[in-house]
């Protein structure tokens, strides 16, 4: 008895180490095989391994660009997704000595905290020089820290739009809603006829806090909005409450929500898109352009079954509210700057912007260039908008704050979904977290 | 416990002298100390570097700041017992300490007790201990979707909807709703729908509803007839909404569909007077019905929601949940420790007691349990540790929008060094936290082990 009780603690012992399972997501390498001919390519033989949280459909046209380069250069490109939580996957890399040549930042907040912790590479000159004549000082703003250029902002996103189901409007006779009144009036003709209005990525906190940046840009204007992103009003500002007031008012009706509020909070990006287009339960969905990814998925045509209108005005302004994706070099290599120059270029930019759910933020990357004519008519918009937009608040704050799964802005938006009539709750730990995250 | 440890190497000097005179002074059983060492050191070596030393480091970085530059003290440790968000974590392990082993133990103690009865026993283990086999991140990603909200992709909310509806059956209009505004001639009324005005006969009482989904639409409805023939206190329930939204509203538009199959009641003073069912193209009358006005309802079995199951992945079900998908995983583990053990107990003393009369839970009580209680406690030990270090489970199964209500220690360890804060001194205070709860059942494993070895 004694001998078999010690050999059943000795496996127990055995099997509870052994029950650490491995979480560690696999980087996958890439499949772009090196060029095969060429001597002439000056970068042959050398490695790259790019970093970013793109998947599915963004990865694939990702890869493709990275082939053109590998193809041009003879460089051996890798990428490896971060996953949503690229601070997360970066952290460890970068304390553990070994980052990714290149990592693709999808906030400035990021490019502030690694230039504080010396883990960023200045951009040599040719990288420099290629920024000023294909970016406008705005974006060239985003990617710098402390007066010193880091970044190149290689892809953009448009978060300002409202992307329905045609057929639901049809049927419930509305038109595209261009103020706040209107969307609220056209969502309850749509409840009536039958059909959610709205299909939210609860989720996916980073939705909830595109559309409080598009409310609040709009009802505050942008001056407002700058302070607050710069935690310079505090969040228990009268205007914040106004904001939230005006989201609540598409929240708490029980029938303007797909699935409840409860179920909503369940449902992650893209899961809300193919709701909408693929089983058609519901009729809007509130956010960005690469939407069109997901609904091609659905098998829906962008521009036929899936439109969008322009954020309805709740305020004084139009909000344009933009994202962004920012390229920086962990390591001082000359394939990762060469790398860093080819996407900072016309021709990267226009290889990219022939595949679908792809903005860019490069005024020389002509707008004729995109597939479809929605994208074109973004692409329009962000270059010759300039510095007239504000940049995702969300993203600019630290990413504490603005950009963890479960913490923040994004657990406190996704507490207000799931009781939106408390407005004062909500302000009040909005606060006390923003007072955590810049202290 | 030194006394054994030390007298195969150095016998006592005060004690009998050696036997034997030819012996050289000293003599050993075991290994000379020079070789001890080197078959020592590899072993040494490996535990020093992972087990030792980020031991220490931890305990050392958990007094310094997120920067790593500016010596706190204590501050981080006082963060934990005063931050909302790590108490929950407290709170959480709390509740999968208690639970998670006891439920465990007492399920593998269920099935290895039960299995020695049954013909496929073999069988059966392999099935129960199978989820051995895949890692608990897989298990989470399965338990993810056996948790779906919408039972047509949740397993266990399509088993609840299953049976709740072979009981109950919904064939209602559980969207349906009075339209907006004072225009509406009915008002929802204690969740069911009421007219705002009291009804006659020969006045056909108009009834608009909107909202109602296309999937919940019976297929037999017909267009909605405005005047229902005359005689009695009658009326249309129609859905007021026409395609394309030209229709009046309150009106009986063309294209317009009656609500068949809906139950309207007549009251007066509070009393149903009489009760009816709609037509396919909505109408209703009421029969043989004294003369007067009523209130005409549609009581609230008419809107009653199908049954969709738990909210699973909730706020109020998360932390139940997961720990679901845990003991999925671990009862088996301890069905096979448990049923080993039940193997080894002499079978002498259980047919002795039954001789003795004693009925078969007296025999478990009394006899399986504590011949089978160092195996059990174990068991019981090896799955608090288990518990303590939970992190998959929560992190796979918890939406986002749940995650800090179901977070524990070690989560919420990796969570603040690597996601997002990046504060690692805060997360090195976590881990020497969750070390120090782990400790003492470390402790009590390796006592028990060296009491057995005796």
């Amino acid at each position: 008895m004694r001998k078999t009780a010690i050999v059943l603690a000795g496996l127990a012992v055995a099997a509870s180490a052994c029950g650490n399972a491995p979480t560690t997501t696999p980087t996958q390498p890439a499949g772009t095989a090196a060029a095969t001919s060429g001597g002439a390519k000056p970068l042959q033989g050398q490695k790259i391994e790019v970093a970013a949280k793109w998947t599915s459909d963004e990865e694939k046209s990702f890869r493709q660009v990275l082939k053109a380069f590998s193809d041009k250069t003879g460089a051996e490109v890798t990428y490896a997704s971060t996953g949503e939580d690229t601070g997360a996957y970066l952290g460890p890399r970068i304390k553990g000595g070994s980052p990714p040549d290149i990592a693709i930042l999808p906030q400035p907040g990021l490019v502030q905290q690694y230039a504080d912790e010396k883990a960023l590479k200045p951009l040599t000159p040719e990288v420099i020089s290629q920024i000023d004549t294909n970016y406008t000082p705005y974006w060239k703003e985003l990617g710098s820290a402390d007066g010193q250029v880091y970044g190149v902002m290689v892809k953009a996103a448009h978060k300002s739009l409202v992307w329905y189901r045609t057929a639901t409007f049809e049927e419930a006779g509305v038109q595209p809603p261009t103020n706040w009144d209107e969307l609220v009036k056209a969502a309850q003709t749509i409840a009536d006829s039958g059909t959610a209005p709205f299909s939210f990525c609860g989720a996916s906190g980073w939705t909830l806090t595109d559309l409080f940046e598009n409310v609040y840009l709009s009802s505050a204007g942008p001056e407002n909005y700058d302070k607050l992103s710069k935690h310079e009003i505090p969040w228990t500002d009268p205007s914040v409450a106004t904001a939230l007031e005006k989201m609540a008012q598409i929240m708490t009706k029980k029938e303007f929500v797909l699935d409840g509020n409860s179920g909503a909070l369940q449902t992650q990006f893209p899961d809300c898109v193919t709701k909408v287009y693929d089983q058609k339960k519901a009729a809007m969905i509130i956010e960005a352009d690469f939407v069109a990814t997901p609904v091609a998925q659905s098998g829906e045509k962008v521009g036929e079954g899936a439109k969008t209108f322009p954020f309805p005005k709740v305020g004084e302004t139009s909000p344009v509210v933009l994202g962004g994706d920012i390229a920086v070099a962990l390591k001082d290599t000359p394939g990762a700057m060469a790398l860093l120059e080819f996407l900072g270029s016309k021709e990267g930019g226009e290889i990219w912007a022939k595949l679908p759910g792809y903005l860019s933020p490069n005024k020389n990357v002509s707008p004729d260039n995109y597939p479809d004519e929605l994208t074109k008519q973004l692409g329009q918009t962000i270059v010759s908008a300039g510095d007239a937009v504000r940049y995702d608040m969300s993203d600019l704050a630290p990413s504490a704050f603005g950009a963890t799964d479960g913490k923040g802005e994004w657990k406190v938006l996704q507490d207000f979904l799931r009781d939106p009539t408390d407005v004062k709750g909500a302000q009040t730990k909005l606060e006390e977290e923003a007072k955590k995250a810049w202290k | 416990m030194t006394e054994r440890l030390d007298g195969p190497q150095a016998p006592s000097q005060d004690g009998a002298p050696s036997p034997r005179a030819d012996t050289p002074k000293k003599f050993r059983l075991g290994p000379s100390p020079a070789i001890a060492i080197v078959f020592l050191l590899p072993a040494a070596i490996l535990l020093g570097i992972w087990v030792v030393y980020p031991i220490v480091y931890s305990i050392f970085r958990s007094l310094f700041d997120a920067s790593g530059s500016v010596f706190v003290g204590v501050e981080n440790f006082t963060t934990i017992f005063t931050d909302r968000g790590t108490l929950v974590t407290i709170r959480n392990n709390l509740i999968w300490v208690i639970v998670a082993p006891i439920l465990v133990t007492v399920l593998g103690l269920l099935f290895a007790v039960l299995t020695e009865r049954i013909k496929w026993s073999t069988a059966f283990k392999l099935i129960v201990f199978m989820p051995m086999a895949v890692s608990l991140m897989a298990a989470g990603v399965i338990f993810r979707l056996v948790y779906e909200q919408d039972p047509d992709k949740g397993l266990a909310n399509a088993v609840l909807t299953t049976v709740n509806d072979t009981f109950s059956s919904s064939q209602g209009y559980p969207d349906a709703r009075p339209r907006e505004g004072d225009a509406s001639p009915v008002a929802a009324k204690d969740g069911g729908v009421a007219t705002k005005q009291p009804a006659q006969a020969g006045q056909p009482v108009l009834i608009p509803l909107v909202g109602i989904k296309a999937n919940t639409m019976p297929t037999n409805a017909a267009p909605a007839l405005a005047n229902p023939p005359p005689g009695g206190l009658s009326g249309t329930v129609w859905f007021d909404f026409t395609p394309g939204g030209q229709g009046t509203s309150g009106a009986v538009d063309p294209q317009e569909k009656g609500l068949p199959g809906m139950t309207v009641e007549a009251v007066k003073d509070g009393q149903v007077a009489a009760t009816t069912t709609t037509a396919a193209n909505g109408t209703f009358r009421f029969d043989g019905l004294a003369a007067g006005s009523y209130e005409v309802r549609l009581p609230q079995t008419n809107f009653t929601a199908p049954y969709r199951g738990l909210n699973w992945l909730g706020e109020a079900l998360i932390t139940p949940a997961i720990i679901g998908a845990f003991i999925w995983v671990w009862a088996g583990f301890a069905m096979v420790l448990i049923s080993a053990g039940l193997a080894a107990i002499p079978r002498d003393s259980l047919e002795a007691a039954r001789i003795d009369g004693a009925t078969e839970w007296q025999v478990f009580r009394k006899i399986t349990i504590p011949l089978l209680s160092p195996v059990l406690l174990v068991v019981f030990v090896t799955m608090i540790i288990n518990t303590l270090k939970v992190f998959d489970l929560v992190f796979i199964i918890a939406p986002a929008s749940v995650q800090p209500q179901s977070n524990v220690i070690a989560l919420e360890m990796w969570r603040v060094s690597f996601g997002g804060g990046n504060n690692q001194g805060l997360g090195s205070a976590l881990a020497v936290f969750l070390l120090i709860l782990v400790l003492p059942f470390m402790i009590m494993n390796v006592r028990r082990f060296r009491r057995e070895e005796r």
